[in-house]
């Protein structure tokens, strides 16, 4: 999966959980998940049970601690892929 | 100057009508919102009929959004569509989740009897016994919390005052409401959102099937099912849903110049302790008829202005010791008693929702003028029938209708008693 593909799956996840999905109009892969898209910060561990399923693989707990933009997970999740 | 409680909004789910014109129209009509579960057989319940309010995923898709819709179990869903309503009834919009300011004048007081149960057993239990608690995701604990209905109230309207939730079994919805009225009257609160809420699960009933106290012999006739104060009373039908009263300050609710239904006249809640005939499950009738009395004198009326009652008429073996104690609690004989109904014929026990939902139905027969029927009853139990002539079976025209009280009797020994006056210039 390239890394666009993952990109716009990253973002549709994220969908369900901003409360103004304009914001998620002008993403990119510095935009950062709490600050930026206004995230409630406990929501985190529902985005990456969705990204396990979404993606096919597994994420502890280390991991999701470094993803803090999209880019982060994006990394993470063809990190994993590879 | 004595500060008075008066209600300017309310809001109501209910098994036979959401929202104020369905609620009144139903109850006017006697229509009653009890139907068979299927589930309940499936289960092997013995009890297998249910009041569960209609529709009511379709009803939250209208009020929430997705987001928020993740973490509304049935017992907070009906919570917060009935605070919202009660909210905007009472002439306020609902704020932007982006809008910063809090209103620091008000508060809720949101109550239920089991509360959670729903997610308890279908997600938590399972979940965890299967050892994938790291996938449970972030919206358990507000959804199982005790106070998960008044937070979440709390955060739809940005309400900065108290922020609670009571429970105090099927005493919870009138303990609410006293509680509200209290915080307002000491002049801790301008406004208080008041009521409660109880989901439709198996597993909230299942306890109360096994104790044999819900109806088991009615199955085939659902509507019949709820038969407060008959000699063929077989048990309370549960039910479930949610309703909420908005409070406010005489003066505040004045100077907005919005409507007032009723005033909150008085109130009181106690315990008979466990002693005199009062156990875990059966009230000490001393403790109720001092809840009667003291709510009563908290009103500064005398038991004569009292027009109606509302009882708590469950339609279990107490609906008879109940009408005797507010006869003995009000000094008033068959002769010159008030009418007196039950709403739960209509839609069942809602437990910890029940008190509010039908304190909803209280201030809507005092708007509207009327004491609305109470069903299943024709056969009156001999110890009820010297009440006869003020035990409506179809709606009966009050317009001169002014003071209603309104009992609960909880698990516990607890009891609660309201007294609401039409609200006249």
């Amino acid at each position: 999966m390239s890394v666009e593909q993952i990109t716009q799956k990253v973002i549709d996840i994220l969908r369900g959980y901003v409360k103004d999905s304009a914001l998620l109009e002008k993403a990119t892969q510095e935009t950062h998940i709490l600050k930026d898209l206004k995230v409630n910060s406990a929501r985190l561990v529902d985005i990456i049970i969705k990204c396990e399923d979404v993606f096919g693989t597994s994420i502890d707990d280390d991991e999701a601690d470094r993803i803090a933009t999209i880019g982060d997970a994006v990394l993470l999740i063809q990190q994993k892929a590879a | 100057m004595k500060r008075r409680a008066v209600v300017t909004g309310m809001g109501v789910v209910a098994p036979n009508g959401h929202g104020l014109d369905r609620f009144a129209e139903a109850l006017r009509a006697g229509r009653s919102g009890i139907r068979h579960i299927p589930e309940l057989a499936q289960l092997n319940f013995a009890c297998q009929v249910g009041g569960i309010p209609e529709g009511f995923d379709a009803i939250r898709q209208r009020y929430f959004d997705h987001e928020k819709l993740l973490s509304l179990n049935d017992n907070i869903g009906y919570a917060s569509v009935a605070a919202v309503d009660a909210w905007t009834d009472a002439g306020f919009a609902v704020p932007e989740a982006e809008d910063d300011r809090v209103d620091w004048e008000t508060g809720v007081i949101a109550g239920s009897g089991i509360g959670g149960m729903d997610t308890i057993a279908r997600t938590v239990v399972p979940m965890v016994n299967e050892g994938k608690v790291r996938r449970m995701g972030s919206r358990i604990v507000e959804q199982v919390m005790n106070s998960g209905t008044s937070a979440r109230i709390a955060g739809l309207l940005a309400l900065g005052n108290q922020v609670t939730s009571n429970s105090s079994a099927c005493s919870t919805g009138n303990e609410a409401v006293i509680e509200a009225a209290a915080r307002i009257r000491l002049g801790l609160a301008t406004r208080m959102l008041a009521g409660g809420s109880e989901g439709a699960s198996p597993y909230i009933w299942a306890g109360f099937d096994a104790m044999r106290v819900i109806c088991r012999k009615f199955n085939d006739r659902p509507e019949e099912a709820s038969r407060p104060m008959s000699a063929s009373a077989a048990g309370f039908v549960p039910g479930a849903g949610g309703a909420f009263l908005l409070l406010e300050e005489l003066e505040s609710a004045l100077t907005r110049g919005v409507r007032i239904y009723a005033e909150v006249l008085g109130g009181m809640v106690n315990c008979g302790g466990h002693r005199m005939g009062g156990t875990i499950t059966a009230p000490n009738p001393e403790g109720v008829m001092r809840c009667v009395r003291g709510a009563v004198a908290d009103a500064g009326i005398s038991p004569r202005e009292i027009d109606a009652i509302n009882g708590h008429l469950t339609a279990t073996y107490a609906d008879p010791v109940e009408v005797k104690n507010w006869s003995a609690a009000l000094g008033r004989g068959p002769k010159d008693f008030p009418w007196i109904n039950s709403t739960k014929s209509m839609i069942g026990h809602c437990l910890g929702a029940a008190g509010a939902i039908e304190c909803v139905a209280v201030v809507l027969q005092l708007r509207g003028g009327f004491v609305h029927p109470s069903l299943n009853c024709g056969d009156l139990h001999p110890e009820i029938a010297p009440y006869e002539g003020k035990i409506p079976h179809s709606a009966v025209a009050c317009p001169d209708l002014k003071v209603v009280a309104k009992a609960g009797f909880g698990f516990g020994d607890v009891n609660s008693c309201l007294i609401f006056r039409k609200w006249e210039q």
